[in-house]
């Protein structure tokens, strides 16, 4: 029998720990950190323009349609683990939800000389990853910005939308 | 004969070993470890093993060893993720002698509700140090299917707890009516990579309420001299005491599984070697750990050192001694406390 998987503090309802820890793709975006940031920023400007247009359609009726898009699109690209509260742009472009300790604000202690993970030895840590491509990025210092602890109420939900509600909000008089 | 003790400093004893200390103004804590730093010693701390019993008695017996020679002793939590005696309540009982303990939170156990409950508890018990950390993962104790919290991490928690302090507030906004009263600390190594992240890490940490911190066992003093320029670059030594770990190897063979087995400790090759060398690997690892005490005292930004001497707690005395770094000064033991009542009568008279 093999060793079963260790249970990683951020496991979406309904999601299974990823069958490799080596994962290619989210390796290559974090290698390409400075590209993808430049696609976002332009996606951002995008998400800014059409949000008074989603805000009259109704944001919670588009919750599920848009995290769908979301939940394929950043699981395909970084292993988006859906926590509903994005910050891969403050870390490089690696996706901290997939710490097995969920760590939002850098590196654990444990980190092996190689710079595995602890928990998996065979999966490059996180935030190896994060610090690297936070140095490959324009806006990487934002790295040393102090996350506040996850809202797990997000859990699923699309943060694009929250990009945008944030965006309806503030233009509110 | 009565050998002559150095005199306790008049900050550090109260009217009876238990009783709480009289505050001191700019100091966030009541205990003894933070008037120790500021006063600028060079201060000693020491983990103490928790036990695997519900008798008070061998954390005293544990603790006792350390008497008149640590300013501070980590209660650890948790540590290895393997099961022992509660932190908090090894803490409640060695203030109930007058010891100045460390309570150590690791996030891996508890979620956010059960952390801040637990501060105000151990500040209520007259706890007034307190070590953020994020924990080991549960794979590598003694119940790996348990689920793994990480509600927050050691930095959140490190704000967490600032607020509550500073604030008088809980994470959700409710406030607190009497805040705890607390010298916050965290945890770095700057042994493990990523080696350029690990100074910026620690200011983080700092920015987020980071008093003091404890680092994983240093083997390696020119890693940790690279580590501590940057944080000078950083001017993290001006807003937080750095206590570097140390610790005895007992031999060659335990310096090997550690390196391949404890998570984030990092042992060169010349420091086995050296063991290796050794006629008596034992007091040779003793000898190591002597040395690095020296050294670090003389690196600049280097507060104190924190003592981990696992299963070899009966030599921490000896090897704070041998170290000299004390320069003559006494960390609190109880017999401070009738010794200054004589001194009173005897004034009195």
């Amino acid at each position: 029998m093999a060793t079963p998987l260790t249970p990683s503090a951020f496991e979406p309802r309904g999601k299974r720990p990823p069958p490799y820890r080596a994962p290619r793709v989210r390796l290559w975006a974090v290698r390409n950190a400075a590209l993808l940031a430049g696609i976002y920023s332009g996606f951002e400007t995008t998400l800014k323009r059409i949000a008074p247009l989603l805000a009259w359609i109704g944001f919670d009726r588009l919750e599920r349609p848009v995290a769908a898009v979301e939940r394929t699109v950043k699981g395909a690209l970084f292993d988006c683990r859906m926590c509903g509260d994005c910050v891969l742009s403050s870390t490089g472009l690696s996706c901290p939800m997939n710490c097995p300790k969920a760590l939002r604000n850098g590196p654990c202690g444990g980190v092996r000389a190689n710079g595995n993970c602890e928990v998996y030895p065979e999966m490059p840590c996180v935030w190896v990853k994060a610090y690297e491509g936070s140095l490959a990025m324009p806006g990487g210092a934002r790295i040393a910005e102090i996350q506040p602890p996850i809202d797990h109420r997000l859990k699923g939900g699309s943060a694009w939308l929250k990009r945008m509600r944030e965006f309806a909000k503030a233009e509110q008089p | 004969m009565i050998a002559a003790l150095p005199e306790p400093h008049p900050h550090d004893i109260g009217p009876d070993p238990g009783a709480p200390l009289v505050d001191l103004p700019g100091h966030s804590s009541r205990g003894r470890l933070e008037r120790v730093l500021r006063r600028g010693e060079f201060a000693i701390t020491a983990e103490l093993n928790p036990p695997d019993s519900a008798d008070p008695q061998d954390v005293y017996e544990r603790a006792r060893i350390f008497e008149g020679w640590v300013d501070g002793i980590n209660a650890t939590d948790g540590s290895g993720a393997h099961c022992h005696m509660s932190s908090v309540a090894i803490c409640a009982l060695l203030t109930r002698v007058g010891y100045s303990p460390v309570l150590q939170i690791s996030c891996r156990d508890y979620n956010r509700i059960a952390i801040q409950g637990n501060v105000l508890g151990a500040a209520a018990l007259e706890v007034g140090n307190i070590l953020c950390l994020t924990g080991d993962g549960v794979q590598c104790g003694d119940h790996p299917q348990a689920k793994p919290v990480f509600d927050l991490d050691s930095t959140s928690l490190l704000s967490v707890i600032r607020r509550m302090r500073d604030d008088g507030k809980f994470l959700s906004g409710r406030k607190i009516t009497t805040p705890p009263r607390v010298f916050i600390g965290a945890a770095e190594n700057p042994f493990a990579p990523p080696h350029d992240f690990r100074p910026l890490r620690l200011a983080k940490k700092v920015a987020a309420g980071a008093q003091f911190v404890q680092t994983q066992y240093c083997f390696d003093l020119p890693r940790l001299k690279s580590f501590m320029t940057k944080c000078r670059d950083l001017g993290l030594p001006e807003r937080c005491f750095i206590l570097v770990g140390v610790g005895p190897l007992a031999s060659a063979k335990t310096a090997r599984w550690m390196r391949a087995n404890v998570a984030g400790v990092h042992i060169p090759d010349e420091v086995l070697a050296r063991l290796e060398g050794a006629k008596d690997q034992k007091a040779e690892g003793k000898r190591i750990c002597v040395e690095m005490i020296q050294q670090l005292h003389e690196v600049p930004g280097v507060s104190g050192v924190h003592v981990m001497a696992y299963r070899q707690e009966q030599y921490v005395s000896e090897i704070v001694h041998e170290s000299g770094v004390l320069k003559g000064r006494a960390p609190w033991r109880r017999e401070f406390v009738p010794r200054m009542q004589a001194v009173e009568s005897f004034e009195g008279k």
